[in-house]
């Protein structure tokens, strides 16, 4: 039988030993419906997830909602959106009582003297041309100048099969501004032309992004094993999707047999009843499902699976370090 | 009359063996003290499937924030032998 220590040399058995006791507990919240952009492919309001409830707007609700969730056991609160940075009250709500992660599109600065260690995350589509193009606007030029050098802010860069032979650049500008980075693909929820990914294409978005880890070690927040699951959609021999996926609401999860999953996993709606089916769009093809943060949480998952041999084990371990420095669970 | 420790540990190997699908490893093999998260990498998935069982078979409850108590199997028999009636 193998064991942990069997296959670790001290140096990877104390970076296993951080992590291993982490018991991380998350839960998503779409903190509201509106947004101040709307971006060709957001999973958001093309599946029209934006009209499954109406918004709770009572104040007093939402303090009540987020003791329940504590109760519950979470002990990470992602909020999403739209554009949660419109309802700071809400998102302070969390702050004050759960370890908080906030994503938004940056053109809102989070006040630091408000939220002092809170968690943000960027998105970034690329490069300004293709900003432009999905965004409507270059995005990166407000949200750099509002985050630069900001301790507590990653970029979260969803690279399109157009980026390709463009990540070293856009890489470069994070870096550039003293900010951090972490990667995952589109999926191509609304089908525009030329966003769904080939084997080909995938292939080489993988090499771009170890170049880009390996290049900028200090800014990009990674691990090649997870570049490979995510751009493979394999991990130890099995194929990702909808029997595999661990980021499904357990209310909602009916899978049999049930896969390892995380545990207490909910998405919420805004009028903080209605739950959604899944981390991502309800409307989204499994088998098509690009999904980052699904694809890290299925190799966290499945932690054992990895204790086959010394390099699946510390493959293992690079992402869930990873997982841990995205929500500052360990310092960058 | 409550079973002897050395039977409930007997049992809670047997357990862990069969939940977490272990291999090459039997209940009189199974190290006692070997530190299950540190060691054999389980998680809280895998103990609570191992706590089902054992609250279903000892007609005992295990709160979750015991949960880093049970780090070894001799813990473990410990723990749910003080728990059970009789
Ligand atoms: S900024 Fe985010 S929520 Fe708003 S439209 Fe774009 S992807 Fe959707
Ligand atoms: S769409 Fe993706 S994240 Fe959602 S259930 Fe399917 S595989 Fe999982």
């Amino acid at each position: 039988m193998n064991t942990v220590r069997s296959l670790l040399d001290d140096e990877w058995y104390e970076r296993y030993k951080r992590i291993s006791r982490l018991n991380i507990r998350s839960s998503i919240y779409d903190v509201t419906d509106r947004c101040n952009l709307r971006c060709k492919g957001c999973f958001f309001f093309s599946s029209d997830e934006h009209k499954a409830a109406r918004e709770e707007k009572d104040p007093a609700r939402w303090v009540e909602f987020i003791e329940r969730e504590r109760e519950r056991g979470v002990n990470l609160a992602i909020l999403i959106g739209g554009e949660p940075t419109l309802y700071m009250d809400r998102i302070e709500a969390f702050y004050k009582r759960l370890p908080t992660y906030c994503a938004t599109n940056g053109q809102i600065k989070v006040p630091r003297d408000r939220f002092p260690d809170m968690m943000v995350g960027i998105s970034l589509w690329g490069d300004p041309e293709t900003e432009k193009k999905l965004r409507g606007r270059d995005t990166f030029a407000v949200s750099s100048k509002n985050y630069a050098g900001d301790p507590y802010t990653y970029y979260l860069y969803t690279i399109t099969p157009r980026q390709l032979g463009r990540l070293g650049e856009v890489v470069k500008r994070i870096d550039d501004v003293g900010l951090k980075v972490h990667m995952q693909l589109l999926s191509n929820d609304e089908g525009v032309d030329g966003f769904s990914w080939t084997e080909a294409q995938l292939a080489q978005v993988r090499d771009e992004m170890d170049a880009a880890l390996e290049r900028y070690p200090r800014s990009v927040i990674s691990s090649r094993y997870y570049h490979e699951v995510l751009t493979t959609r394999i991990m130890m021999g099995r194929r990702f999707g909808w029997q595999e996926c661990p980021s499904v609401t357990e209310p909602m999860d009916t899978r049999s047999p049930q896969p390892r999953r995380l545990i207490r996993f909910i998405r919420w709606a805004a009028d903080l009843k209605t739950m959604h089916r899944c981390c991502t769009s309800a409307t989204r093809d499994c088998t098509t499902c690009m999904d980052g943060a699904a694809h890290m949480s299925w190799v966290m998952v499945n932690k054992r699976e990895h204790l086959r041999s010394t390099q699946d084990l510390q493959n293992w371990i690079t992402v869930y370090e990873m997982f841990a420095k995205l929500y500052r669970f360990l310092p960058w | 009359m409550k079973p002897d420790i050395k039977a409930v540990e007997q049992r809670v190997a047997e357990i862990i063996i069969s939940e977490l699908k272990l291999e090459d490893v039997t209940a009189d093999s199974f190290d006692r003290g070997l530190d299950l998260v540190d060691e054999l990498g389980i998680d809280s998935m895998d103990l609570t499937a191992v706590v089902l069982v054992l609250q279903d078979e000892y007609g005992i409850t295990i709160d979750e924030d015991d949960y880093p108590k049970l780090k070894n199997l001799r813990l473990i028999a410990e723990y749910v032998h003080a728990r059970m009636a009789g």
